[in-house]
């Protein structure tokens, strides 16, 4: 028994501690310093009271960064849900050139968000980009795409939906290859159609994996910062900044390290509650929609 | 089957590869142009439109006026690879002991470890990289590649044992049972008998961990300066001036080849199903 014990910790025991160790000590660290006024004339560890969480309920900018990334990853999430699930449909049937199209389509997640919004950059330049170039041959005027908060917000959810659809695809098509043949088979049968056939068959039985799929994609876009930075650096002004993207500026940037502490543990809450409801919503949504059949 | 569903299919492929190669294309052909061939109009075919030069090329591999990316890719490479390969045994080991046995800690049973395991993928890079520094800076690892291989472990192991506890799980009890009655350790049954049959696991694990690792830019762009310096960080640099858009397109496309070659290996994995068993 001592043995066997013994063998439970070896096993658990060095990840569980590497991982703790590296994430407990910085969250212990955001939570001091998040009520010091820690920054960059005096990297001091005092205690303010709070002052930092009053400022920060006035910081009309992180405010709006919060709504930003709210349309944002909404809305990014929703059309990549959509293109990814009937793209993993498309694929799933017999297609010419089935393997190609798959490996072609999985690319973009897996290229360096950084790298590619850098090119992206290059495609939505104003004058000599080839968005704007092929744009003006079927006779449409220019579009300041990075420069325009309107526009800057379609290049960056352009960017992010061509960036992740194919993750939306991918965990689709694996939920696809996975389900059993008798329900369709079923169908046939009842010589229902193909629309008929994807609402009462394929639908719910993806429900589990639909929720999952888009858990995950909200929660990896709500950190969205890497490709605002090299696309639009949050601007024009401050139109497209997010939270990740705001706090790079008060915390690294200006060196504000208590008040971004602040921030990093709002913005961390925010987070954590707004996905543990969506989820719950979600989770019930796709349950009915499973019961239903 | 009705013809129009058929189309649809067509016509949404065709639309969607199409907008995934684009930025593919202009940075393929990009690479290959001149001042004069970026500057004026746009251009789009070689020969045609501009004279192709591998000048970009030239400069990317330490050509004069260029910058040298073989360092870069270097320390990317080291760094991907260690800390996939510390993630994964980490990973793998925690995975199997909450596979096969029952913990308890305080009020957290095996599903709440495993929760607090993947949890951490909530965690901004942003939020974790201001502690990051502090942490790194008392041992004087800011600015190593040590130092950006442990915090990158941080950032793969929640993947990892994602991945291995459900891999784990459908691998049947029997086979470990069966070694520890001839007389194995539960280690010994873990390496001989467990291990030997993980390959598809573990090569999905080490995919992730090492897209993830090697598209990390946060960490390094804040953690590693002028000693060492990741690939990602280079290229964005490389868009920070006014930007010669042929060596930014060539950097580009020299650090996205190894996620390039990946990508044809996912593809592998998953028509042979090993990827189903994940999302179950």
């Amino acid at each position: 028994m001592t043995a066997l014990r013994r063998y439970k910790v070896l096993f658990l025991a060095p990840g569980l501690l590497t991982l703790f160790l590296i994430i407990i000590f910085p969250l212990l660290f955001t939570v001091r310093v998040a009520f010091s006024s820690w920054n960059v004339a005096s990297p001091q560890m005092d205690w303010n009271a709070g002052a930092n969480f009053v400022r920060m309920v006035h910081d009309g900018r992180f405010w709006s960064s919060v709504l930003h990334l709210v349309v944002l990853a909404g809305g990014t999430v929703l059309v990549e849900y959509v293109i990814g699930f009937a793209l993993a449909l498309a694929v799933w049937r017999e297609v010419r050139g089935r393997r190609l199209l798959r490996v072609l389509f999985l690319v973009p997640m897996m290229t360096t968000p950084v790298v590619m919004a850098a090119v992206w950059q290059m495609m939505f330049h104003e004058s000599l980009g080839p968005v704007n170039d092929l744009l003006g041959r079927i006779g449409i005027a220019p579009v300041p795409w990075l420069t325009s908060p309107g526009p800057a917000y379609v290049a960056l959810m352009t960017v992010e939906i061509w960036q992740w659809t194919p993750f939306m695809m991918l965990l689709m098509l694996a939920g696809l290859l996975s389900l059993p043949r008798e329900p369709f088979m079923a169908a046939a049968i009842d010589g229902a159609g193909p629309l008929r056939t994807f609402r009462r068959v394929t639908f719910p039985l993806l429900a589990p994996v639909s929720v999952t799929a888009l858990i995950i994609r909200l929660i990896e876009a709500s950190k969205m910062s890497d490709t605002v930075y090299v696309l639009t650096s949050g601007g024009p002004g401050s139109a497209t900044e997010t939270p990740g993207y705001y706090l790079y500026i008060r915390g690294l940037k200006e060196q504000q390290t208590g008040y971004a502490g602040s921030l990093s543990l709002t913005y961390l809450v925010l987070m954590i509650v707004a996905l543990t409801i969506i989820s719950a919503l979600l989770v019930r949504a796709f349950r009915s929609q499973e019961e239903l059949r | 089957m009705s013809r129009w569903p058929r189309r649809a299919q067509y016509l949404l492929l065709i639309v969607w590869a199409v907008f995934t190669a684009m930025p593919f294309l202009w940075a393929i052909t990009t690479s290959f142009k001149d001042v004069n061939a970026v500057q004026g109009h746009v251009t789009y075919v070689p020969w045609l439109e501009f004279e192709p030069t591998l000048e970009a090329w030239r400069q990317i591999f330490g050509g004069a006026g260029g910058v040298n990316l073989v360092g870069p890719f270097v320390n990317s490479l080291i760094i991907t690879v260690c800390a996939s390969a510390i993630a994964i045994v980490l990973g793998a080991l925690a995975a199997y002991g909450l596979s096969r046995f029952r913990y308890r800690i305080g009020p957290a049973k095996n599903k709440d470890i495993v929760f607090f395991f993947v949890s951490q993928r909530i965690m901004p890079p942003v939020v974790l990289v201001i502690p990051f520094f502090f942490l790194l800076q008392m041992p004087g690892l800011l600015d190593t590649r040590l130092g950006l291989i442990i915090v990158t472990v941080a950032l793969l192991l929640p993947i990892a044992v994602w991945v291995m506890v459900d891999f784990f799980d459908n691998i049947p009890r029997e086979i470990d049972e069966m070694a520890m009655l001839e007389g194995c350790t539960p280690m010994q049954a873990f390496l001989r008998a467990i291990v030997p049959n993980s390959a598809p696991g573990l090569t999905v694990a080490a995919m992730f961990c090492a897209v993830f690792g090697w598209n990390d830019f946060f960490f390094a762009f804040r953690l590693t300066f002028t000693q060492v310096q990741t690939l990602p960080q280079a290229v964005v640099a490389l868009n920070s001036s006014i930007p010669p858009w042929w060596t930014l397109s060539a950097a580009a496309l020299f650090g996205i080849i190894p996620l390039l070659v990946l990508a044809v290996l996912v593809e592998r994995y998953l028509s042979k199903g090993n990827l189903a068993g994940a999302v179950r």
